[in-house]
Formats: structure tokens, C-alpha cells, sequence
């Protein structure tokens, strides 16, 4: 009787368990470093498997003695105990073998990282900001600037809907940059240190707030790579990916003019007059993928942790304050100062969003001129 | 003559009961809660790992929220660190070292006792968290501001605790130098002491060095966040990056720290089952002392990406790679050893033998992250988590089984049940395998370490190794049923144990009396 419930259990676990990894499971899993398309991550795929077959060499020769020893030494085969405990000259030996063995390692990598570590002559410098939970990328001669966050939907992470190929490798802007040029990254971060890595493009930099650190790479090959935050940054560090498209210099130039054309709009419609439905739907798309992570979409919160706007003291008190804290933040919690982040028009929309949804109705509205003028 | 005998048996009068266990000085009941506790914070720190474990499944959220997920990988490692792998080879010291250098007790009884009745309130304290506002710790452990900072009302709960910890084995470490200094027997040279001894000899003045720089650091952190200090704040003249290299120079000290005794464990075990002795004694000794020097200038390795000068990386890169030379003599050694002896596989020597080989796996994966311009792929991914795994599980931890093993004959009187013995080293390095390797393959692949929900590509070996990490769990309860029935009786272990043991803690009685040696012994 128990024994053929254990049984049933038992089948019924390795039922559910095949079930999961035909399910969820993709077949491209990887089990080695990717080459990657830079010069840098191919010098770092090549270095990476000398050092290892190194390794797996001294260890064949290692457990192989421990294993012959095992095998032949034994009490069990008569084997009587030899008397010898010492000798220097095996100790020197097995002193010096190793150490010249390291010099032979020692050198390549030193080139190496000479060759990744110098950052001059770029043809294109892109400032990354790390914020909690998404990047900002600055293109400092073209005046190009956005954010870039997560666009898995919630559904695919919640397990209501299946997930989608790129599930959680997928942004909503992605990083453009041309194919050939030495790109030139200046990371630092905006809250708490962040880490920029994409492994196919050969290099991992922390974004830290208060410093510039530099790191380059060249994709000598069109695609999209994908990355994602790899310093622990907080609740969502798992949802901040990276996505780069390298394109070919007609396309990137054509990408360049559409963002540049998009913002000048955006820069123009900030001067005008707001109404209310245009706020708030342009609102409730800012608050999803800007607030929502902590203060939720139902506007609740998280108790304990994130407070909830929801009849929240601020969000229903002066129009000034709130403002006021969305773009400073509030120091020492975990609301960041969205001001850097998020333009006028995106500010004033969130604002008024949040003083008149979930049944707040506080009826009034915030225009991205006074929104300027807080600034 | 008759006041002399009362005298004696006044000696022999200690209460018993519970508060036998909170007054005691001696150092054979203090070894004992030290190593009782440090086998309850191995269950609760392992218990987190299986949340983890569990949440990393399959892709998606499943069980925790990522927050919660954070804490635990934060608390899993506090716990293991600090209550489990320290404790548990303090308790090995309090325990061994006495009986090894033929001393009645350790020189400072009642300091003795502190330090051990100080851990269970910090770790009732820092486990307190878990029901605090805000949630336990989710900044990782090494607690980087400016993330550790958005702690909420636990913070100066877990700084405290620290505080706590580190004041507990400062003490435990100043009696392991004062008592191995003082306390040798006549003969005994210092050159004639036993590895374990030695090796703890260095790990206390590790202790010594880094743990005051461990509380320097957090209190730096509480002023930061409570008094307006900005040490670490970039905002007010402060650098979020010097957090990082006072963390880890008392930090790479630290892992020594958790690794030099499980050294010296394995070398007292593989003599005995090899029946011959030591290879290299003196190069043992001048290895772990060269690897204890390295471990101060070789900090920020684990800190690779953060933007140092070239120079910088170039130095801790070579500083790095140097400690292979010292780790691998010590391989050699153990291998010479076992060389052309007359091996029998008790399971002190299988898990000794596992630590030789898993503890070189680790060591090879250290010397792949070593190399800078390939860490820069490899840090903070799963091939570290991969790596640390192997030294600290089935480096340190498989050491102190081997060790529990070994001397349990010694310390109770009775042998363990040697069948079931086999049959938890067998699971435990199975499973061990199955739970670790296939995270070399994540890191190497792109998953980042400190995530609860992952691509779709790292599926399978996600699968892997949690159903590794609920077998090898599971396994460890069997560990617990082994000490409790050899505890309670078994066939009686005789005086010597092992037919090849050699040593002073051999020449006592199994169980020893209560003041290990009252009469000095004589080395030659």
C-alpha cells in the first residue's frame, strides 16, 4: 500500500520533472565561453582555453598519480609502506616547473590585457549610466540619449505566458553602434555600482556612481549581442539586460537621424500645452517601465520595502513636492532622481499619472513647462 | 597527602546538566559546541541553498520574490562563512590541539568560553533579520555599499553581528597562538609539531590581522549611514570603490582562513592511511606560511572590473598566479605521500582523498580567474560561484568530515558505522559534483551569479545541479544520524584507532580524560 504510493509519487515527480525540460528548455545551451566578435573577446576565448588545457594537463598528471597509487599501493595488495619522506631536490622541482609554467601563461595574458586596457584613438564615444533597474546611454558627439530597460513582458516572468526566445535578454532600446569602429564606453552609475558585460563583444566594466571608468571594444561583425547587469544591484539586478546592434555605417547613420528627429519632436511638444487624457497615457506607459518594479502597477507598493502611492501622502499633497521627489529622489532609500533619467514631457505625464490614477483623483495636471521650470 | 587527593578530585568536580555546557572551561566540552553549532548553521544556511536551488529550477519566478532571493544568497553565505566553516575548525582546534602538543587544556579557559557563548547570540541576530522590516541583508555578503546602504531596519542588526563574530574570533585565535606558544610538552619543537597545528598556528595570526580591518570596514558603513560620514559616498567626497579593497583584504586573508586548517587536517589523515609519513614536512610548513604571506597582496583580484590602472592588474594578476607554486607543492606532497604507501580507504581517507582531488579542480578554476584579461569574462558569474564552491565544499567542508570521522573514535570511545561512513562520502561526492560542475558551464555560457530568474538556455543545467544541491542535501542528514549513533555507542575504539596513527592525541585514552594530559609527556 505505501510502497505503491511511493511509487506513484516517484513516477509522478519524473513525469513532471521530463514535462519541464522538454518545456521550458531551449536547445542552444552553452557549455564554453563564446568566441564573441571582437578582437578582445577572441584573445580572451584563445587565452581561456590555453590556460584550461594547461590546467587539464597538470591535472591528467596529478590524479593520474593519485590514481595509479590508489590502484597499486594498497594495504589490500600487500603493498608494505616505503620509508622515504623527504628530498629536496624533488622539492625544488616541483618548485620551479610550476613557476616557469606560470611565466608561460604569464606573457600572453600580459599582452593581452595591455591591448584591452587601451581606450585611446575611439571613433565614437557612448556614456553608459546604470540605474536601478535599466541603462541610459549617452552618444556624446551625436547628442543622442535614452534609456534602456527591460521589455520581457511581466506575464513571460510571472509564468503566465510562455516565454518568448530572447526572455530576458530583451530591451525596448536597444545599444546601436556601427560595425568596425573602436567604440569607447564611459560607465558610471547613478545609485549603486552596476556591471556592463557583454560576452560575446570580450569585456565586463563596473558602472559606479561618482567615477568614469572606460572600456572599448570594435564588433567586427553585424548581429545583436546580448548581456546583462552583472554586479548585484538590488530586487530586479536579474532584469536589466543589455542588448547591442552593430549595423553597417549607412544603417547606423539612418538610426542616428531617426533618434535625433524623434527627440527634436519630443523637445518641441515639451513647450506646449498638455491635456489631461494625453498625460495620463502617456503616464501609465512611463510609470510601468520606470516606477512600477518598486511602487507596482496597482500602485500598492510593497509593504516594507516600497512604499505605495495609492492614496500615498505625496502623491495626493503639493503638486511641488511631488515633483520635487520624483526628480531629486530621496536619499538614502532606494527612490533614484529621475530628472537625469527622464525627460520633461515623460515627467510631467508620470506625475499627473500618479496624482490621479487608482482612484487618487487629485484632478489636477503637470505640464512639462512647469516641470522645466522645477528643474 | 589526603589534602592533595581532595584537591585532585575537586579537579574532576564539574556541574553537569545544562549548565555543565554554559560554565564549562574546559577545552574538549567547548570543542564540542563549537562543533554542535556549527553543524546547526551548516543546516540552516543549507536550507537557504535549497531556496535558491529550488527558485533556480526553471526560468521564472516560481517560489521567492527576487528581494527574498537576494537575502538568502546573502544570508546562505553569512551563515556558512561565519557559522559554519569558522566554528567548526575553532572547534576542531579547541578539540585537537591540547591532545596534539600535550598540553591539559587550552592556556586561556575562561576567554575560551566567551568566545564561544558570543556566537550563538550573533547568530540568533543576524538570523533575526529574516523577520525584520525591509527583510534580512540582500546586498550579498560583502555587503558593497552603495547597495548595502538600501538595507532596511536590519542593517545595524548585521553590522553588529559582525562585530560580534569577528570579536569571537579574535579571541578563539589569540588562545590558539597563546596555547601552541606556551603549552607544547617538553621535546616538542616547533618544527616537531603536528600540520594541524601548524596550520592553525598561521590561521590565528591571519584572524589577528584581518578581522579588526572586517570591523573597521562595517563600522564604517554604520557611520556612513547613520552619522553623516561619507567614507564611502561619492557624493560627499567619498570612494564607493575603498569599501571594497578593505573588504577584500581582510576578504582573501579570509578564505585562508577557511582553508589552511582544512591543509593540516588532510595531512594528519593521509600519513595514517598511507602508513608513511608526511613527505616534506618542513616544505609543508614554509608552503602554508608562503601562502599565508600571499593571501595579503593578492586582494584585489576579486575586484578586477572595477577600473583599476593596468599596473594595478598587472601586479595582483602575478601576485595571484604565485600561489599556485606554494598550493601545488602541497598537492605534491600530499600525492608523494600516498606514494609506494600501504593504503587502506577508511572513510576519513575517502574524504580526504576527495579533498585532494575537488580541492585541485577549485584550485585550477582559480588559476583561470587569476588571469585578468580572461576574469574579466569570467567575474561575477557562475564559474566563480563554481569555483568557490569546490574549495569551500569539497575543500573545507569535506575536510572537517574527514576530520569528524577521523578523530569521533577518539572523542566518544566508539567507532563510527564505517558502512554507512562509505555511503556518505559516496553521495555526498556524487551529488557535490552534479550540483557544482554544471555551474562551470552557466558561468562560462553567460549567466551571472545573484540572479533568481535566468534565460531560457541556462535551463538545463540549472536542472542539474538543483536536483545535485536536494540530493547532496539530503545526504548530509545522514552525516548527522552517523555522529549521533556513534555518539550514543558502538564497537569501542581502542586507544590508538587507526593502525597507523602516529601522534600524541593517540597515546590517550579513547574517550580522553576530561584534562587531556595532566602529566606532560616527553617528546623525542
Amino acid at each position: 500500500m505505501l510502497l505503491s504510493k511511493v511509487k506513484q509519487t516517484l513516477a509522478a515527480l519524473a513525469g513532471s520533472a521530463l514535462l519541464v525540460c522538454s518545456g521550458g528548455a531551449s536547445a542552444d545551451y552553452g557549455l564554453n565561453l563564446p568566441r564573441g566578435v571582437t578582437s578582445i573577446s577572441k584573445e580572451a576565448y584563445d587565452l581561456h582555453m590555453l590556460i584550461m588545457w594547461i590546467c587539464v594537463a597538470i591535472g591528467v598528471v596529478v590524479f593520474g598519480a593519485i590514481f595509479i597509487s590508489i590502484l597499486k599501493h594498497r594495504k589490500s595488495k600487500g603493498a608494505k609502506p616505503a620509508t622515504f619522506h623527504e628530498s629536496t631536490t624533488v622539492e625544488i622541482i616541483w618548485t620551479i616547473v610550476p613557476f616557469l609554467i606560470l611565466i608561460g601563461m604569464a606573457i600572453p595574458a600580459t599582452k593581452a590585457l595591455v591591448a584591452m586596457e587601451d581606450t585611446s584613438n575611439a571613433d565614437l564615444s557612448i556614456k553608459v549610466t546604470g540605474y536601478q533597474w535599466k541603462w541610459g546611454y549617452d552618444y556624446m558627439d551625436e547628442g543622442v540619449s535614452f534609456i534602456s530597460s527591460l521589455s520581457t513582458p511581466k506575464e513571460q516572468i510571472l509564468n503566465q505566458q510562455e516565454k518568448g526566445e530572447h526572455y530576458l535578454l530583451e530591451v525596448d532600446n536597444p545599444l546601436v553602434v556601427p560595425v568596425g569602429k573602436k567604440v569607447r564606453l564611459l560607465l558610471t552609475a547613478n545609485d549603486v555600482i552596476h556591471s556592463w558585460w557583454v560576452p560575446d563583444l570580450g569585456m565586463k566594466k563596473d558602472a559606479i556612481p561618482g567615477f568614469v571608468n572606460e572600456m572599448w571594444f570594435r564588433a567586427d561583425e553585424e548581429g545583436t549581442y546580448r548581456g546583462q547587469c552583472a554586479e548585484l544591484c538590488g530586487k530586479d539586478h536579474g532584469f536589466m539586460p543589455i542588448v547591442v546592434v552593430a549595423k553597417n555605417e549607412a544603417d547606423y547613420q539612418q538610426w542616428v537621424t531617426a533618434q535625433k528627429t524623434a527627440m527634436d519632436a519630443d523637445a518641441a511638444a515639451a513647450g506646449r500645452d498638455w491635456n489631461m487624457a494625453e498625460l495620463m497615457e502617456r503616464g501609465e506607459k512611463v510609470y510601468n517601465s520606470s516606477c512600477a518594479a518598486c511602487h507596482q502597477a496597482n500602485g500598492e507598493g510593497v509593504p516594507g520595502a516600497f512604499p505605495g502611492l495609492k492614496g500615498g501622502a505625496i502623491v495626493t499633497g503639493p503638486k511641488d513636492a511631488h515633483v520635487d521627489i520624483v526628480l531629486n529622489g530621496k536619499p538614502g532609500t532606494a527612490m533614484g532622481a529621475f530628472g537625469g533619467q527622464l525627460n520633461d514631457i515623460d515627467l510631467a505625464a508620470v506625475v499627473t499619472y500618479e496624482r490621479n490614477a487608482w482612484g487618487n483623483d487629485k484632478g489636477d495636471l503637470v505640464q512639462p513647462s512647469e516641470v522645466k521650470a522645477a528643474r | 597527602m589526603s589534602t592533595a587527593t581532595t584537591h585532585d578530585a575537586h579537579h574532576e568536580d564539574h556541574p553537569s546538566g545544562l549548565l555543565r555546557w554554559v560554565f564549562t572551561t574546559n577545552h574538549k566540552d567547548i570543542g564540542t559546541l563549537y562543533l554542535i553549532f556549527s553543524l546547526l548553521m551548516l543546516f540552516i544556511g543549507g536550507a537557504m541553498a535549497m531556496v535558491i536551488r529550488a527558485e533556480l529550477f526553471q526560468p521564472g519566478l516560481q517560489f521567492v520574490e527576487p528581494q527574498f532571493f537576494n537575502s538568502m544568497t546573502t544570508m546562505h553565505a553569512l551563515i556558512m562563512v561565519f557559522g559554519a566553516i569558522m566554528p567548526a575548525f575553532v572547534g576542531l582546534a579547541n578539540w585537537l590541539i591540547p591532545m596534539m602538543i600535550g598540553a591539559p587544556d587550552m592556556a586561556l579557559p575562561r576567554m575560551n568560553n566567551w568566545s564561544f557563548w558570543i556566537l550563538p547570540f550573533a547568530g540568533v541576530m543576524l538570523v533575526s533579520t529574516l523577520f525584520m522590516e525591509g527583510g534580512a541583508p540582500a546586498s550579498g555578503w560583502t555587503m558593497y555599499p552603495p547597495l548595502v546602504l538600501q538595507t532596511g531596519d536590519a542593517f545595524p542588526f548585521l553590522i553588529f553581528s559582525v562585530h560580534l563574530l569577528g570579536i569571537s574570533s579574535i579571541m578563539g585565535a589569540i588562545n590558539v597562538i597563546v596555547t601552541i606558544v606556551n603549552m607544547r610538552a617538553p621535546g616538542m619543537t616547533m618544527m616537531k609539531m603536528p600540520l594541524f597545528v601548524w596550520t592553525w598556528l598561521i590561521t590565528a595570526y591571519l584572524l589577528i590581522a584581518v578581522m579588526p580591518v572586517f570591523a573597521g570596514a562595517v563600522t564604517m558603513l554604520l557611520t556612513d549611514q547613520y552619522f553623516g560620514t561619507s567614507f564611502f559616498n561619492a557624493a560627499g567626497g567619498g570612494d564607493p570603490v575603498m569599501f571594497q579593497h578593505i573588504f577584500w583584504f581582510f576578504g582573501h586573508p579570509e578564505v585562508y582562513i577557511m582553508i589552511l586548517p582544512a591543509f593540516g587536517v588532510v595531512s594528519q589523515i593521509i600519513p595514517t592511511f598511507a602508513r608513511k609519513r608526511l613527505f616534506g614536512y618542513s616544505s609543508m610548513v614554509y608552503a602554508t606560511a608562503s601562502i599565508a604571506f600571499l593571501s595579503f597582496i593578492v586582494w584585489a583580484h576579486h575586484m578586477f572590473t572595477v577600473g583599476m590602472p593596468l599596473t594595478g592588474e598587472l601586479f595582483f594578476m602575478y601576485a595571484t598566479m604565485l600561489i599556485a607554486v606554494p598550493t601545488g607543492v602541497k598537492v605534491f606532497n600530499w600525492v608523494s605521500t600516498m606514494w609506494k604507501g600501504s593504503m587502506t580507504f577508511e572513510t576519513p581517507m575517502l574524504f580526504a582523498l576527495g579533498f585532494v582531488v575537488m580541492f585541485t579542480i577549485g584550485g585550477f578554476s582559480g588559476l583561470m580567474l587569476a588571469i585578468t584579461p580572461i576574469d574579466f569574462q569570467y567575474h561575477d558569474t557562475y564559474f566563480v560561484v563554481a569555483h568557490f564552491h569546490y574549495v569551500l565544499v569539497t575543500g573545507s567542508l569535506f575536510s572537517l568530515f574527514a576530520a569528524a570521522y577521523y578523530w569521533l573514535p577518539k572523542w566518544t570511545g566508539n567507532m563510527y558505522d564505517e558502512k554507512l561512513g562509505k555511503l556518505h562520502f559516496w553521495l555526498s561526492t556524487i551529488f557535490v559534483n552534479v550540483l557544482f560542475f554544471p555551474q562551470h558551464f552557466l558561468g562560462l555560457a553567460g549567466m551571472p551569479r545573484r540572479i533568481p530568474d535566468y534565460a531560457v538556455q541556462f535551463t538545463e543545467f540549472n536542472q542539474i545541479s538543483s536536483i545535485g544541491g536536494f540530493a547532496f542535501g539530503i545526504t548530509q542528514l545522514l552525516f548527522v544520524y552517523i555522529v549521533i549513533k556513534t555518539v550514543r555507542g558502538g564497537s569501542k575504539a581502542t586507544d590508538e584507532v587507526w593502525e597507523g596513527a602516529e601522534g600524541l592525541e593517540w597515546t590517550l585514552t579513547s574517550p580522553p580524560p576530561y584534562h587531556s594530559f595532566s602529566t606532560a609527556p616527553e617528546v623525542k
